[in-house]
């Protein structure tokens, strides 16, 4: 929709089409569906490793049901933690808004400021939304308390209990089954892991329904920026 | 120091029995410490010319479930010359001397040995009311603990009450009672735990650490890792079951007739760390999940606050009822829906009031515009 103009600023509002802005770029649109399919399939073969269905009788060595189960849980966990991993490379080298999943700039008054002109947005108390090219701040304040601490708990304490099946001396024992040497008992990360799950699950109710209703409400594209990743914006009033 | 020390095998030699049976209780204990074959002319040979390593063992706060464990150890070998090793120096249960004789043994041994013996804790300090709640020979045991620590070589925590607390340590712990390894802080301790520990790993340890003196290999914990290396779960004989999703459902149910794995039932195999299923119990006669109920964790810390035993997650006291991790997840995210839904319905309420709004404006305007 954007088009290309080469009208200097300031003119009249209403004469301007802004072009659009490329946001995100190819690797963080990617880690961001890996990432979103990856949870996905963790919350289910998660769910259901907790609660285990039962498969029919039969000789043990003809069904090896849970075992698949275990087997998605773990492998979309190694991709999720790879992925994790090249998005935490990509903020080093990739552009500015890459970096914003990981640096809270909370420094900046007007940053802790605009996060309650958000706030009063969602609570119909602004009638005009800001316009920004990357997260608003509360989206990244959600973001980084939801996604990148999130994920970073769901890592530590889900290799602490790969850990204890690939056994003692083993690569995972190694990096992460050090979180046993502090939380004694292994049902107590279950219950964390647990815990760290349904965090994810509220993220994503409200990161679904925000961004679709962004995409309608704000003045900026919001979904398919994912896709293309390129801002577009609805209007070319001053932000 | 002046007095030579008699060696295991003149013990045992004493005891009535052959350097055959010597020699075989030789290859069984390597066996059971994970050594090669490599390993029994040592391990003969260290209980041969190795001056015996003196024990004493103290009992604080416990049920004394560790010593009638220890004393049904299937090796009778084993058995036999540990505890006659242990009880020859103090041991206030089975040692034939009481009162003030028992206590004078005590300081004896500790003066005898100094910084050679190794202390056995059987049970825990409690701490508060200055540790009045366990008194031994007239003193809180707090202090007999203290003193015989003080010379010791090192120390085995026998069980769960003396490596992590048990029952009497259980929420909310009006006793104060308290490990070990949080009361003497500069020695060398090895964890045993369990309720009680199964009788060939105390003796396994016990002859590891007399034979080659050195603590075995431990783990992050401070547990011997032959023994406590892996988890019940790991080494189950149910555990095929388990792969293939055969799960009990109902105590009474086809499938626990079956013998299918306990794990939906609360079994704490997947959290604990133990040799039941490899060593079990009475010599090796069973453990508790072949018995057809799960395990309850006795060897993991603090497992009498993990809500109940036939649970998979905590229960979570924090929020004044009783409830476990998926359930208060399943709330907040129901919560979570219910506003998003909530939200939802008022963002296309106002936009709609808004879309009526700017047409009645465009209206009015439109009728101003041809108004004039």
């Amino acid at each position: 929709m954007a088009t290309q103009t080469t009208n200097p600023p300031p003119t009249p509002p209403s004469a301007v089409r802004q072009t659009s802005v490329y946001v995100y770029e190819a690797p963080v649109r990617l880690w961001h569906w890996v990432n979103a399919l990856a949870i996905v399939t963790l919350m289910v073969t998660g769910y259901f490793i907790g609660t285990p269905p039962v498969v029919g009788t039969g000789e043990a060595y003809n069904h090896f049901f849970f075992g698949y189960i275990r087997f998605t849980h773990f492998s979309a966990a190694m991709i999720l933690t790879v992925a994790f991993a090249g998005r935490m490379y990509w903020a080093v080298v990739g552009n500015h808004h890459a970096k914003q999943l990981f640096v809270l700039p909370l420094w900046r008054a007007q940053w802790w400021r605009e996060i309650f002109t958000e706030i009063r947005w969602y609570l119909f108390l602004e009638s005009k939304p800001k316009k920004y090219h990357g997260h608003n701040p509360l989206a990244q304040l959600a973001m980084f308390m939801f996604i990148t601490l999130g994920t970073l708990w769901m890592i530590v304490t889900g290799w602490a209990l790969y850990a204890e099946g690939a056994g003692e001396g083993s690569w995972p024992d190694f990096f992460f089954g050090w979180l046993r040497g502090y939380v004694h008992n292994s049902q107590t990360i279950h219950t964390l892991h647990h815990l760290g799950m349904w965090w994810i699950v509220i993220f994503m109710i409200i990161h679904i329904y925000v961004a679709i209703r962004e995409d309608i409400m704000s003045r900026q594209s919001i979904v398919s920026t994912m896709i293309s990743g390129h801002r577009t914006f609805k209007d070319d009033d001053p932000d | 120091m002046s007095q030579a020390i008699e060696t295991f095998y003149d013990v045992m030699r004493r005891q009535g029995i052959t350097r055959r049976s010597f020699m075989k209780y030789c290859s069984l204990t390597a066996a059971a410490l994970g050594l090669g074959p490599a390993f029994v002319p040592k391990i003969a040979e260290a209980m041969g010319t190795k001056p015996r390593t003196p024990v004493i063992w103290v009992h604080g706060l416990e049920c004394t479930c560790c010593s009638e464990s220890f004393i049904r150890s299937a090796h009778p070998l084993a058995k036999d010359v540990v505890l006659s090793m242990i009880s020859l120096d103090y041991d206030d249960t089975l040692m034939a001397a009481a009162g003030h004789q028992a206590e004078a043994a005590l300081m004896d041994t500790i003066e005898k040995y100094k910084g050679n013996y190794i202390l056995a804790v059987e049970g825990n300090p409690p701490l508060n009311e200055d540790g009045m709640y366990c008194i031994i020979g007239g003193k809180p045991f707090v202090e007999q603990l203290k003193m015989a620590a003080e010379h010791a070589k090192a120390i085995i925590s026998w069980g769960a009450c003396a490596s992590y607390g048990c029952v009497q340590a259980a929420s909310p712990n009006p006793t104060r009672a308290t490990p070990v390894h949080k009361v003497i802080l500069d020695k060398p301790i090895i964890k045993v735990p369990g309720c009680p520990p199964i009788a060939e790993v105390m003796t396994g340890v016990i002859t590891y650490m007399l034979t080659f003196d050195r603590l075995p290999e431990l783990d992050r914990q401070g547990r011997p890792l032959m023994f406590y290396s892996q988890r019940i779960h790991d080494k189950c004989y149910r555990r095929p079951h388990f792969d293939a999703g055969q799960f009990v459902e109902h105590w009474d149910d086809e499938n626990a007739r079956k013998g299918y794995c306990l794990y939906k039932m609360g079994c704490k195999g997947p959290t604990t760390y133990n040799a039941c299923s490899t060593v079990r119990w009475n010599e090796g006669t069973s453990f508790p999940i072949q018995s057809g109920h799960g395990c309850i964790g006795c060897s993991e810390d603090g497992f009498w606050d993990q809500g109940g035993f036939y649970n998979r997650l905590h229960t979570i006291n924090q929020f004044g009822i009783e409830a476990n991790a998926d359930q208060i997840g399943t709330v907040a995210a129901g919560v979570v829906g219910t506003s998003v839904a909530a939200h939802a319905a008022i963002s296309a309420l106002k936009r709609a009031q808004k879309k009526s709004q700017d047409k009645a404006q465009v209206a009015q305007s439109k009728s101003e515009n041809t108004g004039a």
